[in-house]
């Protein structure tokens, strides 16, 4: 069980790809969910506060 | 220029203002630990892909047809990789890319000569022993002046798109094909052996790692690019952005094949080399932003500094 | 020439500070001091969660050459046929998503921060390069997998390099010489650039910010704006 879950995959992604067509624009779901993760992570890196104890470390 | 005009978007005074703790050792292995965890759970999760290759031999399995299609045109020049130009074949016989005057593909020249049809047709064919019916296809062929083959080629050619696979051989329409229709029948029996495969990578020698001739050979043909078509790899589908399956591809490239899919690059003859001269200047570009007027003062203009930084300003 | 009973250095013996050696080792303990190479602490406007993809960049990269390590010891062929180098293969590839990830990220930060200001242009030039560096490793990686990914990428892109003239000495469609690119000289060159964009930061600090009136005050005569390189 532990082999089957370290060398196989828990979602198996080689199905045939789904994509968007917006315009002339083609992006698989994928590439999509990689880009938008991207900005929602840089937005909230951002917004976020970092707060730090004073004289310690984050 | 010492005592040049402050410029906001390019100087900055050095910071004379309270410093604080942070522990940059500590930061770096927190940093390494976490992004191994995600690596591992992105791994376990997700595992990668890996696609089994294509062969001459699964091609001319799958699609015996489409296969004789593509060595016709090997043997009489006609093919993608006969007219290509350089590096493959001299620039009269083929065509290659330019802007005006800049024809860099032409400029290089031919460093991986290929002929395609002795690499591809006769070369692999003559290395079969014990076949005195080929030989003297082979040798009719050879023995024939340059314009008897060009006319037992085309007019196979022409009959070959409609082509049967019956009884383990490539049958073609009654006509005068002279040799050509034999030399055809026994390339694609030589590919269905996967004999071919081995001829073309080896090509006299043990040792080889570099593919170039099967897979030009293959990128000929239609099979290739109809799996392409299949998993969206193709050009005109951002396919320079994609993976197989339904795996994140390479988005850094979305740029980069953005271009193919406007005119007029989109249905130019000299689309590459266009597509890459924008994609030089947008880099140059990229690079240059602390050299640029009004690219650089974006940052200050959109004030997304003032999210950042909002504890400084709060306190400052 | 005088014969020495302790160690000579520069300090205690004038005419050793014209060698080479000397030379090199002060301006390196100049540039770099050890409190300035390894700090412990950073300006107080050092707060915001953006900071932390330089690092997360630098993490990944160590871990793709980590996990390419591992096969490179095995072998190109490993992770086809056996199901623990399909494990490390994965984390080769997740590390390098990763990485880009983490770096776009980094840039757009950057960007925002405006963080060439202040003597800093050349970090940012190293970063854009090593940027476009990496693109070109992972697609020499690409090349490399012996699948169909990688058949169909070497003939599709050779058109594009071909156009450019560079196919004639640049062969994509040959797996050797995309390997030995993909695994010696392109790592050698992306570990270097980063190394001296590090080198860089720590060398000028972390950019800081915009003087925080609207629009921009130029700074007190006490700190003067230094020549730009």
């Amino acid at each position: 069980m532990l082999t089957a879950l370290l060398f196989g995959a828990l979602v198996n992604l080689n199905h045939p790809g789904r994509y968007v067509h917006w315009g002339f624009i083609q992006i698989s779901v994928a590439n999509l969910v990689v880009i938008g993760l991207m900005v929602v992570v840089f937005v909230a890196a951002i917004l976020v506060p970092f707060h730090r104890k004073r004289g310690g470390q984050s | 220029m010492s005592g040049a005009k402050f410029n906001p978007d390019r100087d900055v005074a050095d910071w004379t203002g309270p410093y604080r703790p942070y522990d940059l050792v500590k930061e770096f292995l927190i940093a390494l630990f976490v992004v191994g965890l995600i690596i591992v759970g992105l791994t376990i999760v997700f595992s990668s892909p890996d696609d089994r290759p294509v062969t001459l031999q699964s091609w001319s399995q799958n699609n015996p047809v489409d296969f004789a299609q593509t060595a016709i045109t090997e043997l009489d020049g006609s093919s993608g990789v006969a007219a290509y130009g350089p590096p493959y074949v001299p620039s009269s016989a083929g065509a290659s890319q330019q802007m005006g005057f800049f024809a860099p593909e032409r400029w290089f020249g031919v460093h991986i000569p290929i002929n395609t049809a002795q690499d591809y047709v006769i070369g692999p064919l003559r290395t079969l022993p014990d076949q005195p019916l080929l030989t003297a296809y082979l040798n009719t062929y050879r023995d024939a002046s340059s314009s008897q083959q060009s006319t037992w080629t085309a007019a196979y050619e022409k009959v070959v798109a409609n082509a049967t696979f019956q009884s383990d051989e490539i049958r073609v329409a009654r006509g005068n094909y002279g040799p050509v229709a034999g030399i055809i029948r026994s390339l694609t029996t030589m590919a269905r052996s996967g004999a071919l495969d081995g001829a073309l990578l080896r090509s006299g020698q043990f040792y080889d790692t570099n593919y170039t001739k099967p897979l030009l050979f293959l990128a000929n043909g239609s099979y290739l690019a109809n799996l392409g078509g299949n998993q969206h790899l193709q050009g005109s589908q951002w396919g320079m952005m994609n993976e197989t399956g339904n795996y994140p591809g390479q988005a850094w490239l979305w740029l980069y094949t953005l271009w193919y899919q406007v005119q007029p690059m989109k249905s130019s003859s000299n689309g590459d080399l266009e597509v890459w001269v924008i994609m030089m200047a947008l880099t140059l570009l990229l690079a240059l932003v602390p050299f640029i007027p009004g690219l650089r003062s974006v940052p200050r203009w959109s004030r997304v500094y003032r999210l950042i930084w909002r504890d400084h300003y709060r306190t400052g | 020439m005088s014969v020495h009973t302790d160690r000579p250095t520069s300090a205690t013996d004038p005419s050793l500070a014209d060698q080479w050696t000397a030379k090199l080792r002060k301006a390196a303990e100049t540039a770099f001091p050890p409190e300035r190479l390894l700090p412990d602490a950073q300006p107080s406007y050092v707060a915001s969660w953006v900071y932390v993809f330089g690092v997360l960049t630098l993490v990944s990269l160590i871990w793709v050459i980590v996990t390419g390590c591992v096969l490179a010891i095995m072998g190109p062929t490993w992770w086809h046929v056996s199901s623990v180098g399909l494990f490390v293969n994965s984390l080769h590839l997740w590390s390098v998503e990763l990485f880009f990830f983490f770096m776009v990220i980094h840039l757009w930060g950057k960007f925002f921060m405006a963080a060439w200001r202040g003597r800093r242009r050349a970090t940012w030039v190293s970063g854009v390069v090593t940027f476009v560096i990496s693109v070109g490793a992972a697609f020499t990686g690409y090349l490399s997998q012996q699948n169909f990914d990688s058949q169909w990428i070497a003939t599709q892109a050779k058109d594009g390099i071909n156009a450019t003239g560079a196919g004639a000495f640049f062969n994509v469609l040959n797996f050797g010489q995309m390997l030995m690119w993909h695994i010696v000289l392109l790592p050698l060159v992306v570990v270097v650039l980063t190394g001296l964009h590090v080198l860089m930061v720590r060398h000028r600090g972390v950019v800081p910010p915009f003087a925080d009136t609207p629009g921009s005050s130029p700074p007190s005569p006490a700190a003067e704006v230094a020549e730009q390189p």
